[in-house]
């Protein structure tokens, strides 16, 4: 759910990219072996992973980040309406420097169990480890910046940030060395200040000046919806470990926990659906949701009756296969002023990498929320990058060598670009009430629900 | 009856030119070690695994392997009195400019530090022992002959590593001494200096911890006095660290004849198959100039890929790790170098591999 992040403003100025840069010295001073671009929470994450990289002790690393720093001194007593759905594959990278021990101890919710179903059909699927371990791990991204932020203020030798600082040229090299040509991508900054990198990671989000400027073509398209998102409080307090999600015709709508008495609601929906959202009253905006989660208005009943004799035929060939369907708690009030909402859509970068830059994070691709997937890809890209130049560093090889960004956009693509499909073809696939679509992802639905080596399969790639 | 005889002489006095004459038997055994994959028994005190290689690629990617790597063999060392002659200086100049291009003609040079670079690093923490995490070089003081445009030096350098790197073409060090310069680490730590080895030896006696000869002894005339010279500028105890090309048919044919003359990859003449050397004789001149071998590793270029690996055979390329013995009291020169290389051997092939 990285689309909550701040974007950045691009404020229309031209960028510079000289073909031919000038000669500068580098003194040292104003020379980093790594710039970071955007201060969110991929952005973040990745000086964490490089500073404490022992193979990157000797290195100097610098964030430019547009917006304030990031700090909780004392947890609010209310929660964010802006949460992501953590997986252990992103914990694994938190707790690589540390910062997941620090989200411990503010705010998180583990959840077991995941269940997925249609608003058309009696069709579901769930989702849980073996022992009901922990899936997933639901965070306010507050949280998750100021644990970041936390850990690289322990820092200060290898990382340095500048906060409220915006880039406004960037200089690129040539291809490799020609004679006098600067080799460094030259960054100016809105204060008039001039670094120098070996390395540029563009961090910036999804409107990512870092891409624009480097003329990294991106393909994207909007899905004329948006998602509104609240903080709710429950009827009565639960378990509440699991998280819920309904895919409706207009779009899907989840329910991620976030304590025994409060969940986190966000329902991606058409524009003018979420705006009627937005303005109701308190007491009518929660019995929608309800009636969101509960009612049966689209069903028909001849999916219905073909489901449920898929249903039986199957559970007569593997009678183990079945699984209880769970009902979602009832809500019972919304959080004053939780309620916002925000647009959706999808954009994949063509390059991750260019000579000396990189693209991280939704800068590099931005998703649909509703596999929970946007910041985890962003924390992969995080984690494969981050490995990618501590092997580079360990040889004394130069950072910005495109041999080994190279591994970095293979591993990474080819990890991200399926899942963007998936993620695209579900919500297309879920998009419609026509019988004949309907009636095909009820059965596909119920087929791989029961057939599990194909669930853990999903499982694991969706949790790395 | 006679023509086939004299077309025979022919023949083979052709060959001899080339040196088929010498060691005829010796090069047809390390060919047939090549094609069946047996492993010369000398580098490899591990595990020696016969179906691996036979299974491997090596069959496959070592006539092309040898072919690429000829195009990287461009560094060279001249010096004033013993070594190849100065018009070879000419045909690698136009080059001088190409350096820092990985994709250029010297990509496979710029792939080979994936493994030269680790392989020089390990040994070297082994021999020191603890290291800085962010530099494990530092405190070493290296030196690079034959640098070229810096390739290896650079990298080294960033490890934390003091290095000197001479070349004996001042367009190189031009190159080099511009691309360090924008670095403002590198610049403090490299210092490059057009020389041959032999000019700096007086000056340099005992200074360096690490003397580092990439794809250079195989365009030398003398390795032996040139493997002096390494001794002298050694501080006892000091690691020389040799790649080249072994002296096998393989490497003639594929390396002169396919890559040079047939299919024009490498300008004809860049490499003389006679200056080429075996590891047997490269270990006889180490061990008769005060150095005892503890590594020899072969390595295999992947033209698919453009990345090398080591592997057991070293009938196409190798590197070597030697150390200086510390200077003979007389008499017992030889049964230190035993000694100490029986100590060793389990160090070397895991830091190698």
């Amino acid at each position: 759910m990285s689309w909550f992040k701040a974007r950045w403003v691009f404020s229309g100025r031209v960028l510079r990219v000289a073909a031919y840069p000038r000669r500068c010295s580098s003194s040292g001073r104003d020379f980093y072996d790594v710039v970071i671009s955007g201060g969110g929470m991929v952005g973040t994450a990745m000086a964490c992973a490089l500073g404490y990289d022992p193979h990157f002790s000797n290195m100097r690393i610098l964030l430019l980040e547009a917006g304030h720093k990031k700090v909780i001194d004392q947890l609010p007593q209310g929660y964010s309406n802006r949460v992501s759905a953590i997986t252990p594959g992103s914990t694994a990278l938190l707790n690589r420097f540390g910062a997941w021990d620090h989200v411990c101890n503010m705010r998180v919710k583990p959840f077991r169990r995941m269940q997925v179903w249609d608003g058309c059909s009696d069709a579901m699927i769930t989702f849980d480890k073996e022992g009901l371990e922990d899936m997933g791990y639901i965070v306010e991204n507050d949280v998750i910046a100021a644990a970041l932020t936390r850990q690289l203020e322990a820092l200060p030798k290898q990382v340095e940030v500048f906060y409220r600082c915006r880039a406004v040229g960037y200089t690129w090299p040539r291809p490799y060395h020609i004679a006098e040509a600067n080799p460094w991508v030259q960054i100016e900054l809105a204060d008039g200040r001039s670094i120098q990198t070996k390395l540029l990671i563009g961090a910036d989000g999804q409107n990512s000046i870092v891409r624009a400027a480097a003329y990294i073509q991106n393909i994207q398209w909007n899905y004329d919806q948006v998602a509104l998102v609240a903080t709710l409080h429950l009827s009565e307090a639960t378990e509440n470990n699991v998280a819920w999600q309904r895919f409706l015709p207009s779009g899907p709508i989840a329910l991620l926990p976030l304590s025994d008495t409060c969940s986190s609601l966000v329902w991606s929906t058409s524009t003018g659906h979420a705006a009627e959202l937005l303005s109701m009253d308190d007491e009518r905006f929660v019995d929608t949701v309800n009636s969101a989660f509960w009612s049966n208005d689209s069903h028909s009943e001849f999916i219905d009756s073909a489901g449920s004799l898929f249903q039986s035929a199957i559970s007569l060939l593997m009678p183990s296969g079945y699984s209880a369907r769970q009902l979602p708690p009832s809500v019972a009030k919304v959080d004053p002023k939780s309620r916002a909402m925000f647009p959706l859509g999808m954009g994949h970068a063509t390059e991750y990498i260019r000579h000396r830059v990189a693209l991280i994070g939704d800068a590099a691709h931005r998703v649909h929320p509703l596999a929970g997937q946007g910041v985890n890809m962003g924390f992969g890209d995080v984690a494969t990058l981050s490995h990618c130049l501590s092997q580079v560093a360990f040889i004394g090889k130069d950072l910005g060598s495109i041999r080994h960004l190279l591994a970095y956009e293979t591993e990474r693509q080819r990890h991200n670009l399926m899942l963007m499909a998936a993620i695209d073809l579900l919500k297309r696939l879920y998009s419609t009430k026509e019988a004949p679509f309907v009636l095909l992802r009820t059965l596909g639905l119920q087929a791989t629900n029961l057939f599990s080596p194909v669930k853990e399969q999903i499982m694991t790639f969706a949790s790395n | 009856m006679q023509l086939p005889v004299s077309v025979g002489n022919k023949a083979k006095m052709l060959l001899c030119r080339r040196g088929w004459g010498t060691g005829e038997r010796k090069l047809w055994g390390c060919w047939w070690s090549t094609v069946v994959g047996k492993v010369n028994p000398r580098g490899f005190k591990g595990s020696c695994n016969r179906t691996v290689l036979l299974k491997s690629d090596s069959r496959t990617f070592s006539p092309l392997s040898t072919l690429m790597s000829n195009k990287c063999t461009v560094k060279w060392l001249h010096t004033t009195a013993h070594t190849v002659d100065p018009k070879e200086m000419g045909k690698f100049k136009m080059w001088a400019q190409k350096w820092w291009d990985e994709e250029g003609v010297y990509s496979a040079l710029h792939a080979m530090n994936d493994i030269r670079v680790p392989f020089i690093r390990d040994t070297l923490i082994n021999r020191v022992g603890d290291h800085e995490t962010g530099s494990p070089l530092a405190g070493v003081t290296l030196l690079d002959v034959g640098c070229g445009g810096g390739l290896l030096s650079e990298p080294l350098g960033r490890l934390g590593a003091v290095v000197t790197g001479i070349d004996p073409l001042e367009d190189n060090i031009k190159t080099a001494q511009l691309h360090k310069s924008f670095d403002p680490v590198l610049d403090k730590l490299i210092q490059y200096k057009t020389s041959t080895l032999e000019e700096i030896v007086a000056d340099t006696a005992e200074a360096f911890t690490a003397v580092v000869a990439s794809e250079v002894v195989e365009h030398v005339a003398d390795v032996e006095s040139f493997i002096k010279c390494c001794y002298r500028v050694l501080k006892p105890g000091g690691s020389l660290f040799i790649t080249t090309i072994n002296k096998t048919t393989m490497s003639y044919a594929l390396g002169i004849v396919v890559a040079e003359k047939i299919m024009g990859i490498v300008p004809d003449g860049t490499h003389d198959w006679e200056k080429f050397i075996s590891p047997e004789e490269l270990e006889r001149l180490l061990e008769s100039n005060g150095f005892v071998m503890e590594t020899l590793n072969g390595m295999l270029y992947n033209p698919l890929s453009g990345s090398w690996r080591w592997m057991e055979n070293t009938s196409l390329n190798y590197a070597v790790h030697a150390v200086k013995v510390i200077p003979p009291k007389e008499s017992s020169s030889s049964e230190s170098a035993s000694e100490q290389r029986q100590k060793q051997p389990e160090t070397s092939t895991s830091t190698a591999l």
